[in-house]
């Protein structure tokens, strides 16, 4: 059994669409020298390094190495990791690996991206099988939308019962400082925003943002000392299964690497009734209709009752379980570090720094990462040590 | 030299030549191809330990961890069970120029398969596809055909 490992300290970037006055390696340094701040720690203390954005997006192979400068690992041990959208929280688990293994009592964990100096689209479809999936493929878009459709059919969901999920997350960014768009957005103009791919509009996806992210976790006995209300990991479950688009896509089922990935974390955590005994939630949903079909695979509510249940603003900051009061993924999507952005708000929360978008005497919570093909992450944070 | 910062010529450097790769898409992969070259029709793979049927066929079901070899036919009609109308121009890194749009990816499941392939469709009026409808196979003429995806030319829909 490894050791008990707490989040001690999170930092990230003032998230834009283009920061042509850093390189990606000063965009890191911005975030680990924040988190080193907010930790009250040394580059010094840090025993290792955990680090990761998207494979070959800024045509950066050896990431590890080329991003030192920044990350501060300078004759540390460092290990890159990379798996997709779910980069973010594979990389956040792999640093709890570390830690728990017992090699390391401090790890750094980053996560970035500078979206502005890749075609995003193109990069991504290049992660797609080139045999099978590509000719038919053409991005994240159109493939989170065939689910749409399908939920559409499914349970008689509408574009404004989606759109209500993006006038949230809108909404909750203006209380986040770092998020990228801080402009609110109505069901209303979500529904006159311009069609990409049936049923997606513009204002139901998710921008491209430059920024980073980095947390600092510590071992038990460390995580203490080092901060008064530690964010302690109780559980991590990673759901990594196909990489071709039709063995994850059977929508009669749902998006099974979600259930999968929560049922175990919440049994690993002793919680029964996610909804009553999680305080807040911080979920990759890079598009609206993510926020109700996937609170479904979650267990937050039944199937098919996503919309009522996001329509009586249950998650609505003030409701009985908030989600993504940072703005989530529709407000900032640095893609390296947009999963890990989850986990750290959600340590956010949990150690009670959350300001203006802080949900009063959070005590667990939930953060997810979504990615790949149909993948999925999921990391729980409390303030009690498990 | 002047030290000043002034703004400099922007260089740019462009790789315009192939980088040749083999890719081997595995004894059944290639199975399927000669199976739409010869006879038009599509083939799966059956699981000895839960009998679902995957198409395209590999080698081995990822929840048994058991090998397949069990080739069987299946149908060119299917249900369409997801689908985007994709309307927003992007670089096609096939071909390094723009894709034609708007065109329709559908989710299809052929009639014998358990699992979900992934192709066009050939309608882009929303008031005219539904997920649901019945679709089917449209292969290109033998002699065009060069033993990959496009291969099928699309699926058209069963009215
Ligand atoms: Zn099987």
């Amino acid at each position: 059994m490894g050791r008990k490992v707490a989040v001690v300290g999170t930092g990230q970037t003032y998230h834009r669409s283009h920061r042509p006055d850093v390189t990606s390696r000063e965009m890191i340094r911005e975030a680990v020298t924040s988190a080193l701040a907010d930790a009250d720690l040394k580059i010094k203390d840090i025993d290792a390094v955990v680090i990761g954005n998207m494979d070959h997006f800024e045509s950066i192979n050896y990431v590890d190495t080329y991003s030192i400068e920044g990350s501060g690992a300078f004759m540390k041990p460092i290990m890159k990791v990379s798996t997709g959208g779910t980069t973010g929280a594979t990389v956040a688990i792999a640093a709890y690996y570390h830690a728990a293994s017992g090699l390391f009592d401090r790890v750094l964990a980053v996560g970035f991206e500078k979206n502005s100096e890749s075609d995003t689209t193109g990069a991504i479809i290049t992660c797609s099988d080139p045999i099978w999936d590509r000719f038919s493929y053409s991005g994240a878009i159109p493939s989170l939308a065939t689910e749409a459709t399908a939920y559409m059919e499914q349970y008689g969901a509408t574009q404004e019962d989606a759109a209500l999920v993006g006038e949230r997350d809108r909404n909750h960014a203006l209380n986040n400082p770092y998020a990228h768009l801080q402009r609110p957005l109505t069901v209303k103009d979500i529904m006159a925003s311009p069609m990409l791919a049936y049923p997606i509009k513009l204002g139901d996806i998710c921008p491209r943002s430059d920024g980073a992210c980095a947390m600092i976790l510590a071992a038990d006995g460390i995580a203490q000392k080092t901060a008064s209300r530690p964010a302690w990991f109780k559980a991590v479950s990673v759901r990594h299964t196909y990489t071709w688009f039709g063995d994850s896509t059977d929508y009669n089922k749902g998006l099974v690497s979600m259930q999968q990935a929560s049922q175990e974390a919440y049994a690993r955590a002793g919680i029964r009734s996610p909804v009553d005994e999680l305080d807040v939630a911080e979920l990759y949903l890079p598009y609206t209709w993510a926020g109700l079909k996937w609170i479904e695979d979650l267990g937050l509510c039944g199937r098919g009752e996503a919309a009522r249940f996001v329509g009586d603003k249950n998650t609505h900051m003030g409701g009985k379980l908030p989600i993504n009061p940072s703005g989530g993924v529709i407000s900032t999507n640095c893609i390296g570090a947009t999963a890990m952005l989850r986990v750290a708000e959600a340590a956010i929360q949990v150690m009670g720094k959350g300001g203006k978008r802080q949900v009063p005497e959070a005590k667990n919570a939930l953060a997810t990462g979504f990615g790949g093909c149909f993948w999925t992450d999921v990391v729980i944070l409390s303030s009690e040590r498990p | 030299m002047s030290a000043d910062n002034q703004k400099p010529e922007r260089l740019e450097a462009t790789f315009a030549f192939p980088m040749l790769y083999e890719w081997s898409i595995g004894l059944y992969g290639s199975r399927f191809f000669q199976e739409i070259m010869n006879n038009k029709r599509f083939i799966g793979i059956k699981c000895p330990g839960c009998g679902k049927i995957y198409v395209p066929p590999r080698r081995v079901c990822g929840p048994c961890f058991k090998e397949l070899t069990e080739l069987v036919p299946l149908s060119d009609t299917g249900v369409l069970t997801a689908f985007s109308v994709v309307n927003y121009p992007f670089i096609d890194p096939n071909t390094g120029s723009r894709r034609p749009i708007p065109y329709t990816y559908g989710y299809i499941q052929l009639d014998g398969a358990d699992n979900i392939f992934s192709h066009i469709i050939n309608e882009t009026d929303l008031s005219r596809i539904k997920v649901g409808m019945k679709v089917r196979a449209v292969f290109k003429d033998r002699a065009e055909m060069k033993g990959n995806i496009e291969d099928i030319k699309y699926f058209e829909l069963i009215r």
